[in-house]
């Protein structure tokens, strides 16, 4: 491996770049097996094309976004509790 | 071969590790998870075992197939950890360690009440040490402050098991339903141990103050005898599955923000304990052999997720994300182990998050609650979200916090790596653990649909984090603290003691402190008339006996906090 030269993979910026390029393969395939799958659903909204691709991304924007806000009203220096 | 109770194993072997040292402390500490594991082997189903004691007959261990999973449970997590903390030469943490998992023991396998109540303190004051043995100032006054919780929850479980006793005449710890005084005391108890919401912070508090080994510990036992309680007494209560989706919803955004690693995942863990929650609210079959599943497979993954943490807490002294980074040049076996916590947490195809957490999201559908399991999808692309990625990624990868370090002790990947298998053998062959649930199982994770909706959700989830990161968009990680509920004792209060009362200082200093000490002396009078040679003891009622005892046991821990 790449460690014995000291030089890890993730030095590499193209190896990172690698990484995110597999992902975006990833996701186009599983958004594609909803073209070919027939899945059982047990609600409506899951029938929906790319569905919980779309749900699983937005529930995670949303959730940082949020807790952006809320790191506003919430976050205090490390020694807030004095301790 | 005669058997004994589970939980007797592990307290006369805490007496032998108090009396050894070096490799035969080592070996011991071993032996015991095996010794109770054959012992419980060995127990026939249906055991049960019962002691009279005063006015009350007292069912020690009641085996049924509920209780055995969790029996089976706490044993493996007690090698797990043994293994983990076997360098840790301090042996504070290793008795307490041993009494806390037999307390668990003992609090699964009670077939009464009062037996229940008993296991349900030693599990406060066993685990306590856990927190103190860290030796700072800080963990101090953490371990404090969970100390006076789980007393309370425990006075609040005494409260109600005796009006409960007093109405229906019966002690047995059997279901219990949700209806009269006494039935909303035991559920608040239990409530508090199982983290509810606004009852959580003593856990977000106290756990990541922990020693390195013993957060592993904590993190197995506590909140899985409340899930066990919840199971036993409560199932089918409608309230639960609100509390569970909101446990599942609101500590994730907590722990994106978080900068404490160990505390994100205290938060991730109230979020786990959601879903168990929220799949014995809904009560049929399918969702609480679901919510049992997935007990067993948490303590298992985030005990895991813990150890990672754990080690490199050792191994570099730090815990922040703000501090931390890049250490997959140092401990490429332990970021590996990480990732297979993660996924497993994140219930990725063949990792043992997956074949548990949907029988309750299923089953929240078939219940008709599309609106819960809305929630609880929110919820796993959360927890995908910061323990799947943010815990690997701030700890190991991101940027290059400069660190150079060791890997983990042996000793603790040896530990890691029997968790990470545990975490694929359950992922890719869930039948052993399917064939273990308290009812028939009649559920397939493997379908098509599940494998292929499960991976969009978590690939897009993970796109989400990827796209957040490149735009900039993504919070950075900053030290600080975050303000939560334990805002309301830590500041809030004392602050309205010392301000707001005029008294209040007078008070502090004279009133309360005179006060600690009357305790004391009380606790002397009471050691000298009820203590095993009281002349008192022989005739009090043992109810009474415990209740007062707890009572002035919390009384004082309040009185000692405010004074300090």
């Amino acid at each position: 491996m790449a460690q014995q030269k000291k030089q890890h993979m993730f030095d590499d910026p193209v190896n990172v770049k690698r990484v995110i390029y597999a992902l975006y393969v990833v996701c186009g395939l599983s958004l594609l097996g909803d073209l070919f799958v027939h899945r059982h659903v047990d609600h409506p909204w899951e029938a929906l094309f790319g569905f919980y691709c779309l749900y699983g991304f937005a529930a995670c924007v949303v959730l940082v976004l949020i807790a952006k806000e809320m790191r506003k009203v919430l976050m205090r220096g490390e020694d807030y509790y004095g301790d | 071969m005669t058997s004994v109770a589970p939980f007797l194993i592990f307290f006369v072997g805490a007496a032998i590790v108090a009396m050894t040292r070096g490799l035969a402390r080592s070996i011991v500490l071993l032996a015991i998870p095996v010794v109770g594991a054959l012992n419980l082997y060995n127990m026939a189903d249906g055991t049960i075992v019962t002691v009279s004691l005063f006015d009350y007959t007292l069912t020690i261990v009641r085996l049924d197939k509920l209780s055995l999973l969790f029996g089976y449970l706490f044993h493996l997590a007690t090698l797990i950890g043994v293994i983990f903390a076997l360098h840790v030469n301090d042996r504070v943490q290793q008795i307490s360690s041993i009494i806390y998992a037999g307390s668990a023991l003992g609090a699964v396998f009670a077939g009464d009440l009062i037996t229940l109540f008993v296991f349900w303190e030693l599990l406060a004051i066993s685990s306590v040490f856990l927190i103190l043995a860290r030796r700072t100032e800080r963990s101090y006054r953490s371990g404090m402050r969970y100390l006076l919780i789980q007393v309370l929850s425990g006075v609040i479980l005494l409260t109600g098991v005796l009006i409960h006793a007093h109405q229906t005449g019966s002690i047995a710890f059997d279901y219990i339903g949700l209806n009269g005084l006494a039935a909303w005391l035991i559920f608040l108890a239990i409530g508090i141990k199982c983290a509810f919401p606004f009852f959580h912070t003593w856990l977000t508090d106290a756990y990541p103050e922990a020693t390195p080994t013993g957060t592993v510990f904590l993190s197995a036992f506590t909140t899985k005898v409340a899930v066990y309680a919840l199971a036993r007494a409560f199932p089918g209560t409608d309230l639960l599955v609100y509390i569970g989706a909101t446990m599942a919803m609101f500590p994730i955004f907590f722990a994106v923000i978080e900068n404490d690693l160990r505390r994100v995942l205290a938060y991730s863990l109230i979020n786990q304990v959601g879903f168990m929650v929220c799949g014995i609210g809904i009560g049929t079959a399918l969702a609480i052999n679901g919510a049992v599943a997935h007990a067993f497979n948490d303590v298992v993954f985030k005990g895991l997720l813990f150890m990672t943490m754990g080690a490199v807490l050792h191994r570099t002294g730090k815990m922040n994300g703000s501090e931390l980074g890049g250490l997959y040049r140092s401990m490429p076996l332990t970021a590996g182990f990480c990732m297979v916590g993660a996924a497993s947490i994140s219930a990725f195809p063949l990792f043992s998050g997956f074949v548990s957490k949907s029988m309750v999201m299923v089953a929240a559908l078939e219940q008709g609650h599309p609106v819960v399991w809305l929630a609880l999808l929110f919820a796993s692309a959360g927890v995908f979200h910061h323990a799947g990625i943010k815990i690997p990624f701030f700890a190991f990868f991101a940027h290059d916090s400069g660190i150079r370090t060791e890997e983990a002790p042996r000793n603790m990947l040896i530990a890691m790596g029997l968790a990470a298998f545990i975490c694929i053998f359950n992922g890719t062959y869930p039948w052993f653990l399917y064939s273990m649930l308290p009812m028939p199982v009649d559920y397939e994770p493997y379908t098509v649909g599940h494998v292929l909706t499960q991976s969009q959700l978590l690939f897009f989830s993970a796109l989400a984090f990827c796209w957040l990161k490149l735009k900039g968009l993504y919070p950075p990680e900053l030290p600080g603290v975050n303000i939560d509920v334990d805002w309301s004792y830590r500041k809030a209060f004392p602050w309205l003691l010392r301000w707001v009362t005029p008294l209040g200082l007078a008070l502090q200093k004279g009133f309360f402190a005179k006060c600690q000490r009357w305790l004391e002396n009380m606790f002397t009078q009471i050691y000298r008339h009820h203590g095993p040679y009281g002349i008192l003891a022989r005739t009090w009622r043992t109810g009474n006996m415990a209740i007062w005892t707890t009572i002035l046991l919390a009384t004082y821990l309040l009185v000692y906090y405010l004074s300090h």
